[in-house]
């Protein structure tokens, strides 16, 4: 039997999540023998047309070659999963989606003019249908390997959706907010990395998007009891999922 | 004037999106342009506004390959305008976080990226059919870096404990001595892997570059030191602005750096070890030896060996710093904002990472620069192959490209810095 063909693609994004495929030094040759990696610049010269059994999608749309380009990689592929904050939300370079773009650009460069940029940074699930999203910034070496194997095998991933606070309890780690008063976005943070801050004596800074049904609001009202300014709060929100629904309408209720 | 266009779709093995062209007439480039089409991001602009504290955690996320010289260059930018210094045990903690991506990196692209193309494999698995051990020596190897930025900084890709000012935890001595086993294993397995390395062929190529790089008074320089060249530079690192000017150019999404009133300049393990080798540890430099490698070297082909010196050094230096750690009593320093203009320049893998803040009384950041490594070598990768012409000319059009991917490759480029794939447009433009 053929081996299933997998693909990695890029986007706007900063190659973080991709690598994680290649930072998992223990399994790494194992994959390379169970599927045929037909598609990986960023590992490998050699090419295979599609179509593939499984893309994997890093990065942003934020240009208007791309947002057609993920078309054309939809109609190759029977699975796609989109990975990591940048194409599950649009990453941190969505912060420009809510401030003048053109100004922006012109921070940056001489001659603006030269480059082509779209006036927003777009989850990949904006453009086309997308049949897995794996959170984080950057995913979670351990989950990706979950994901690939479980769409292999033709069952849904093992990947829980509730929030990095209860991860956090399972570890048994002091909560930072109520023990410390550290600002801490665990209880409304999609879970995934084993609630690392808080073991780190550090509160969670959202970088794996919203959990299911978070609620941001008592959370930031809870913040600003513990002296956060509204200014802190809302660059709190607006980091690496500053997008997401979510934290998007929280971070802008404490506009100022 | 027949012109021929052969467009190879993928430069593959970097990090980051770009296209190549070179126009050859007869046996001389007389063009070269390397376009870094990587989207913009605009990490500058998105700087303004945001807290000086935050500066690590965002800008971390410019580059997934090299997360903690982002880290570093913005802590030390940032330390510079409030005017803190981080010493003792917490500076000597910063070193062992950045000798663990060092290590990774290095050994990811020598091993996985570039061994590849001076064997003429496309990748390492296949690289890993002929020479298994090697690939899983590798792979060991990178796992002990790995393994420092992930004890120390809570994961390899971004990782969460570094802060302006310290750490937000400071391990305990039984956490980092866990790694030592593996560590001392990884230093003799990197010998090994470098005298591998030294086997193969190089091509003959030089240049008289100028090689700039960070020297310290008593150490291979990570963090700290003054910028020097083998020009005659000599600054502060405060001076970079006025000596090193960014422009931009209509092909490419990173802007080009030039030294004023000279031009290109390359920086990485090669311009590192020209200037320090009196500086790596007695294992290191018996490498060096061992394997032929000088500062009198200026093959961009023989940076491949800088890097596993490096590695080596690199392993070494975290085993010193791990034997002789005693945990600070605090895991940072205490900040105080104030306004002011803070720079700093620290080595990442791939060679110099400037990063400058203009902060306001209450630390926001009014005004942010950063220099990456990528676009700083970017000019100096173009003239390469422009000198390269004869070699290119000689060869046929297949393994033309293949040499320029490699020589590119030379640098590892990590595009999504600066600014994936490389489109090689290769024009022959033949006599008219």
């Amino acid at each position: 039997m053929a081996r299933p063909k997998l693909a990695v693609w890029k986007f706007a994004s900063c190659d973080g999540c991709q690598l994680s495929l290649l930072d998992c030094e223990d399994e790494l040759l194992a994959v390379a023998e169970a599927i045929d990696i037909a598609y990986f610049p960023e590992a490998t010269s050699h090419v295979d047309p599609g179509p593939y059994d499984l893309s994997l999608v890093e990065g942003s749309i934020t240009t208007s070659h791309d947002a057609e380009r993920i078309r054309t990689i939809r109609a190759q592929s029977k699975v796609l999963v989109t990975i990591g904050a940048c194409a599950t939300s649009g990453g941190i370079q969505a912060l420009r989606n809510f401030r003048d773009h053109a100004q922006m650009m012109a921070v940056v460069y001489a001659r603006p003019d030269y480059i082509e940029s779209l006036a927003t940074s777009t989850a990949i699930g904006h453009h086309i249908a997308v049949d897995f999203e794996l959170r984080g910034c950057p995913i979670d070496k351990r989950q990706l390997l979950e994901v690939v194997s479980a769409f292999l095998h033709g069952r849904k991933p093992n990947v829980q959706s509730h929030s990095t606070c209860v991860e956090c309890k399972m570890r048994g780690t002091v909560c930072v907010m109520v023990a410390k008063g550290q600002p801490c976005l665990g209880p409304v943070t999609h879970a995934g990395c084993g609630a690392l801050c808080p073991s780190y004596a550090r509160g969670c800074y959202g970088c794996f998007g919203p959990s299911d049904a978070p609620q941001p609001r008592p959370l930031g009202e809870r913040l600003l009891a513990l002296g956060a300014t509204r200014a802190e709060v809302k660059r709190l929100f607006s980091t690496f999922n500053a997008a997401a629904e979510p934290f998007r309408e929280e971070a802008k209720r404490h506009d100022d | 004037m027949t012109t021929r266009t052969i467009q190879v779709d993928v430069l593959a093995r970097v990090e980051g999106e770009g296209a190549l062209t070179l126009v050859l007439d007869g046996d001389t480039v007389v063009d070269a342009k390397l376009k870094l089409f990587e989207p913009p991001r605009l990490f500058e602009a998105m700087m303004r506004g945001r807290a000086c504290t935050e500066a690590p955690d965002i800008t971390a996320r410019i580059c997934g390959i090299c997360p903690v010289a982002y880290e570093m260059s913005a802590c030390h930018a940032v330390e510079d305008a409030l005017g803190v210094i981080v010493g003792g045990a917490l500076r000597e903690l910063r070193r062992l976080l950045y000798c663990g991506e060092w290590i990774e990196s290095h050994v990811l692209h020598m091993v996985m990226l570039h061994a590849p193309d001076f064997l003429g494999f496309p990748d390492a698995m296949t690289l890993a059919k002929h020479h298994p051990e090697r690939v899983r020596g590798g792979l060991r190897i990178k796992q002990a870096g790995n393994a420092i930025v992930a004890t120390l900084g809570g994961r390899e890709i971004h990782p969460v404990n570094v802060k302006v000012g310290g750490f937000y935890r400071a391990p305990g001595r039984g956490e980092l001595a866990a790694l030592l086993p593996s560590l001392r294993a990884a230093r003799d397995e990197a010998e090994d892997t470098l005298d591998w390395l030294a086997s193969f062929e190089f091509p003959a190529f030089e240049r008289d570059y100028e090689l700039v790089s960070l020297r310290h008074p008593s150490e291979y320089p990570m963090n700290e030191g003054r910028l020097v060249s083998t020009r005659g530079l000599d600054i502060d690192v405060r001076e970079f602005g006025a000596h090193i000017h960014e422009h931009q150019v209509p092909y490419s999404t990173a802007l080009q750096a030039r030294i004023v009133g000279r031009g290109s300049y390359q920086s990485g393990p090669l311009a590192r070890f020209v200037h320090n080798a009196d500086r790596l540890s007695p294992r290191a430099a018996a490498a060096a030896a061992r394997v032929g490698l000088d500062p009198a070297c200026r093959n961009p082909f023989r940076m491949l060996l800088a890097r596993g010196v490096e590695t080596i050094y690199a392993l070494d230096e975290a085993i010193r710093i791990i034997e002789g750690y005693a945990p600070p009593a605090e895991p940072s320093v205490a900040l105080t904002m104030r306004a002011g203009t803070g720079q700093a320049i620290t080595e990442a893998p791939r060679g110099i990472l400037y990063h400058r803040y203009v902060l306001d009384d209450a630390g926001i950041v009014q005004h942010a620069q950063i220099a990456p490594p990528t676009s700083q070598n970017q000019r100096g990768i173009e003239e390469d192959l422009l000198a390269m012409g004869p070699m290119l000319a000689s060869m046929s059009i297949d393994a033309a490209t293949r040499r320029a991917e490699h020589a590119i490759r030379n640098y590892d480029p990590c595009i999504s810095c600066s600014t994936h794939f490389l489109t090689l447009h290769f024009e022959h433009r033949d006599a008219p």
